[in-house]
């Protein structure tokens, strides 16, 4: 039997042809098995005793028994909970964040949390302090899974999981889906509550979904989606039924191809994979057309402004008072919190809230930050206008395939640029979705993505089902 | 935009982070490479343009301002570095 797709084994479980109890038993074997660092927590008889709760409930679950990893970022009551972060390296939450808690009453199984770069911040998941996460798809090459939810991806690839949890602030899903392989989707700003989510951005942040296939990521996206009264921009719709609307058939749709992520310096072997997935679009009956979204330039040095500006601002409740970490430095209450927060934090983070402090100080903030939300506004008009023309947006996910870990850690600027292709969807709230599509010219997994406009997920889940089927 | 020495520490100050003097310069060079770089948004017409500050296109729900309890207090207190009975212990402020 194949544990590959969550349709699939539910069909499994409901004919009693496995139980719940030997489906996580064989992840739990091959999580202890497993050598990439992926989890930061994990608890083989916690599993074992949800397991036990789940077989005595008699009715029927959307995810019954469904082994889900979920991005240490989630709060989950009760369990420690680090944003991979020494600073939070003893927090327990007493409340559950809104999506876990919305997977737990799914049914599903919270197989363990993954790592992730610390505070969600970073390409790589090689800022965590629980040690770097090891790309699955070649591990002796010794390469990096992406980030921040790297992780999340590592485990969905190398299927420790069923599926798992992520966030995205500016492509936190979708580049680890494409270097590890696997489907990654960033729904709208405001499809998914975030509530007891670690805060990092908070006008970027948004859940999401790892999974194997595109199938299984319409049937978890439902599953952790809904209006939340605690979170004050999640939004108050009717949620889709994704999967039992899924087409393939993709006849009439209008495919915009944005002539400005066509860059000077982006390698071969993501063009052509790029101008394959578009050829594939064309003959299944799509209609490709050339859109420009003029402010694409300016997207990373809006989000390098805004990102940090929040942060510093999410991050100052990191005190040593309350809870976490604080250091034994603490002569008087200045230096208790500057030591604590110099030797809790880690550079990637201290980098961060110096830039936000820096941005948002007096006599800066309209230069850097007004300025920034200005072009953020362009940059938002531009998808707008783009959506008058066309159904969807069709890009790479990143740059490169994935790289080798310590590599690009010298220049900030030079890890930045992995999000060069999902930034601006992130900065327009839309939602965009990472497809595994084609190989780089060393056998390496590349992605493609789709964007498309506010709370239309559906059309990517359609697209995305095409490609994937018509992958080579 | 140059970084110097003094500036870095008076942000760093604003962040209530320590940086040690092998930091002061690191942290000064990275700033400065990175404020250069989002230079390049002053190549944009901005105008007559509102600052955007909530993506979101929905109509976003007002809810009751109503407080609730969950009766938390010891599992809150449980997380705390130090704290004595119902207290969080911190430095002397006052002396």
């Amino acid at each position: 039997m194949d544990f590959k797709s969550i349709k699939e084994i539910k069909t499994h479980l409901l004919k009693r042809k496995i139980s719940i109890f030997e489906l996580n038993e064989f992840f739990i074997d091959k999580i202890k098995k497993s050598k990439i660092n992926a989890f930061i927590f994990f608890d083989e008889d916690l599993i074992r005793k949800r397991c036990k709760e789940l077989d005595s409930i008699k009715n029927d679950l959307p995810l019954k028994g469904i082994p889900i990893g979920v991005k240490d970022l989630f709060c989950t009551k009760g369990i420690k909970t680090t944003a991979g972060s020494k600073i939070l390296q003893n927090f327990v939450p007493t409340y559950e964040s809104f999506v876990t808690n919305k997977l737990n009453n799914s049914g599903s199984v919270m197989i363990g949390k993954t790592n992730l770069d610390e505070f969600a911040m970073g390409s790589s998941t090689t800022t965590s302090y629980y040690g770097d996460t090891i790309n699955p798809i070649a591990t002796d090459k010794n390469l990096v899974p992406g980030g921040s939810s790297g992780g999340s991806a590592a485990a969905v690839s190398a299927n420790l999981c069923l599926g798992a949890t992520g966030t995205d602030t500016g492509g936190s899903i979708r580049q680890p889906a494409s270097f590890c392989g696997v489907v990654g989707i960033k729904p709208t700003y405001g499809l998914c509550s975030r509530w007891g989510i670690i805060a990092f951005a908070s006008s970027l942040d948004q859940a999401g979904i790892f999974s194997n296939n595109v199938e299984d990521a319409s049937i978890l996206l439902k599953e952790i989606a809904g209006y939340d009264k605690n979170d004050s921009t999640s939004s108050d719709i009717t949620i889709p039924n994704y999967f039992k609307k899924i087409n393939e058939n993709i006849e009439g749709k209008v495919i915009g191809i944005p002539k400005e992520y066509d860059l000077p310096n982006i390698p071969d072997e993501i063009k052509i994979v790029w101008e394959k997935a578009r050829k594939k679009l064309e003959k299944g009956g799509a209609k490709i057309i050339n859109i420009s979204l003029k402010h694409t330039k300016y997207a990373l040095p809006t989000y390098y402004i805004i990102a940090p500006a929040e942060a510093s601002s999410n991050l100052a409740r990191y005190d040593g008072v309350r809870y976490g970490y604080r250091s034994k430095s603490q002569n008087n209450l200045e230096e208790m919190y500057e030591s604590t927060r110099s030797e809790g934090f880690g550079n990637e983070v201290k980098r961060r809230i110096l830039i936000g402090t820096y941005v948002l100080s007096a006599g800066y903030y309209d230069a850097y930050y007004i300025k920034a939300q200005k072009v953020r506004k362009l940059i938002s008009n531009d998808f707008n206008d783009a959506f008058k023309e066309c159904d969807a947006i069709l890009t790479p996910t990143t740059p490169s395939p994935a790289f080798q870990i310590g590599q690009k850690e010298d220049d900030p600027i030079k890890m930045y640029l992995n999000d060069i292709f999902t930034v601006p969807a992130s900065l327009a709230g839309i939602p965009g979705i990472s497809i595994p599509f084609g190989k780089s010219k060393d056998n390496l997994p590349l992605g493609i993505q789709i964007l498309s406009k506010h709370f239309n997920e559906q059309v990517l889940f359609d697209l995305g089902l095409f490609l994937e089927k018509n992958n080579e | 935009m140059k970084i110097d020495k003094k500036t870095i520490l008076k942000i760093a100050k604003l962040s209530k982070i320590k940086l040690k003097e092998n930091e002061i310069e690191e942290f000064a060079n990275n700033l400065s490479s990175i404020l250069d770089w989002v230079e390049q948004l002053n190549e944009t017409d901005t105008d007559n343009i509102e600052p955007l500050n909530n993506v979101s296109s929905s109509k976003l729900p007002l809810r009751e301002d109503k407080t609730v309890s969950n009766n938390s207090s010891n599992q809150v207190l449980n997380n705390a570095p130090e704290k004595v009975e119902e207290y969080f212990i911190v430095p002397k402020v006052v002396e």
